[in-house]
């Protein structure tokens, strides 16, 4: 059944024993809130220490390929791009512009456009255990940065779009993703506390999902949660929906891979 | 004949009952819809049930009340509680069956309206979240919450 129960079931059953006290890894911003700062102390605990956080698994699974030779090329990701280091800040400032393509691309897509482009192999499928591996490894290296999107003019009907889309009702339930996040934030929808859906974490562990999950499949449970129809994977709605919640959260801190209930 | 027959009822069972579940007709009488959807009572007891359950009302994931039960309720909107106390039943028949006739910013969806909906997932296209029924089911017990 279809519903809101995928909502905070997690964090009730954590909730229970949250007993650690850690101190707030993420930096503080009065306006605005990352999800991390409506989590229980062990949650956050578990996202600040990789020895717990279960996601560092799909990093080190995202270093591995790296270095992993593949399609035609016969190319690993490091034979062109080196040390990993050199993608400091790169998932800071995505989704971008992708000129040969005329249309923004997010990080997920633009390492399958690495893999088909020049490594001449298969695009890997969304939501696979390697594509969100390297998206892992890949955005880790920003944790810590400002989310910074590209101050790029041909960005901006895209951006437009996703505000639009953002404002819209759409599902069943008539309801526009504004309308939580933006009205109510911080309010109890049964047992989740609503945060302000600043895309902080991505892609996150979440204890819903037992596993890692890009932005893309975060926006698809609300819709669901909507009974709305979610867009396909390749749908631009959800590149100009990252695009411009990417914006609103320009400056915040990059905490990739997260963990979220 | 029969294999005609058959196959119409295969064909209603595949389109997802739009017919049979779409809204019925109901009057608006100023802020209120006077008369039982079903043109019978409901059902209190079953009214509960469907409050409180996260998948059939979804109040509670906005709403609080009086459920001890319940340990997880919403905090987007006002308590239940007394509601039958602030509102006579017809008034909570249309709150239920299309709250943005009353505040067209509500967030409480429409429960028994199926236009003017966008991008409705394929499982709900076309039908009320809530049947007739449920909602006169959900009334007789909204009627109970005195305080
Ligand atoms: C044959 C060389 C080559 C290989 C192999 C390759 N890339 Fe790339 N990659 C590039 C080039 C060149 C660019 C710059 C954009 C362009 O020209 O398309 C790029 C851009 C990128 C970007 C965006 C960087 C930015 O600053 O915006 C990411 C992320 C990326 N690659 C990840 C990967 C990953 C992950 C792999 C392995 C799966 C990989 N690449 C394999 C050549 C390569
Ligand atoms: C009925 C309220 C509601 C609506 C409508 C809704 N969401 Fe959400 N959203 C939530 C809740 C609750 C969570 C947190 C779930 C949890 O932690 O269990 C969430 C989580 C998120 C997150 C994750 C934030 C983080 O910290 O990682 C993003 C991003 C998001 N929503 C975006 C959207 C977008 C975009 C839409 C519209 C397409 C939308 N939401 C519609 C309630 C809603
Ligand atoms: C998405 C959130 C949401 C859901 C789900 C929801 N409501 Fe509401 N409801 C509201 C809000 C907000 C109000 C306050 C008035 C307004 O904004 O329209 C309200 C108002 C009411 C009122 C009038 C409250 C008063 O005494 O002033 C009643 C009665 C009510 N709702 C009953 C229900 C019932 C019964 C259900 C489930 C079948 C339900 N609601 C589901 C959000 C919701």
């Amino acid at each position: 059944m279809i519903g809101w129960p995928p909502f905070g079931l997690a964090a009730r059953i954590l909730c229970a024993c949250c007993v650690l006290v850690a101190p707030l890894a993420v930096a503080q911003d009065t306006a605005r809130r990352s999800g991390y700062q409506d989590m229980g102390r062990s949650l956050q605990a578990m996202q600040d220490d990789d020895m717990a956080n279960p996601a560092m698994l799909w990093v080190q699974e995202g270093a591995a390929l790296w270095t992993r030779r593949a399609g035609s090329a016969d190319k690993s990701c490091a034979d062109c791009h080196g040390d990993v280091g050199g993608m400091a800040g790169v998932a800071a400032r995505y989704p971008a512009f992708a000129a040969g393509l005329g249309r923004p691309v997010d990080l997920e897509q633009r390492i399958n456009l690495c893999r088909t482009d020049k490594q001449k192999a298969d695009a890997l499928a969304d939501e696979s255990r390697e594509l969100l591996a390297l998206a892992a490894y890949v955005a880790r290296q920003s944790r810590g940065r400002p989310i910074a999107p590209p101050d790029d003019a041909r960005l901006q009907p895209f951006i437009a779009a996703g505000d639009a889309l953002y404002r819209r009702r759409q599902g069943q339930l008539n309801l526009s993703c504004a309308q939580c996040h933006d009205d109510n934030a911080g309010r109890k929808l049964g047992g989740a506390t609503i945060p302000q859906a600043h895309p902080t974490g991505y892609p996150i562990y979440r204890l819903e999902w037992q596993g890692l999950g890009s932005l893309k499949r975060r926006l698809r449970n609300c819709l669901v949660g909507m009974r709305a129809e979610a867009y396909g994977y390749d749908a631009p709605e959800y590149v100009a929906l990252e695009l411009f919640l990417l914006s609103r959260a320009r400056g915040m801190t990059l905490e990739s891979p997260a963990v979220r209930p | 004949m029969r294999l005609a027959l058959a196959l119409l009822l295969l064909a209603v069972a595949g389109a997802p009952a739009r017919a049979q579940e779409a809204p019925r007709p109901y009057t608006i009488s100023g802020d209120a819809i006077v008369s039982s959807l079903t043109g019978q009572p409901g059902d209190a007891q079953r009214g509960r049930a469907i409050v409180a359950s996260r998948q059939v009302g979804l109040c509670l994931l906005c709403h609080s009340g009086p459920f001890p039960e319940e340990r997880f309720q919403g905090t987007l909107a006002p308590s239940l509680s007394g509601a039958g106390s602030r509102w006579s039943a017809g008034q909570l028949r249309l709150r239920i069956v299309d709250a943005g006739r009353l505040n067209p910013d509500t967030i409480m969806p429409p429960y028994y309206r199926t236009e003017g909906l966008e991008r409705v997932a394929k499982a709900f296209a076309g039908k009320p979240i809530l049947s007739a029924g449920q909602i006169e089911d959900v009334v007789a017990f909204l009627v109970t919450l005195k305080e």
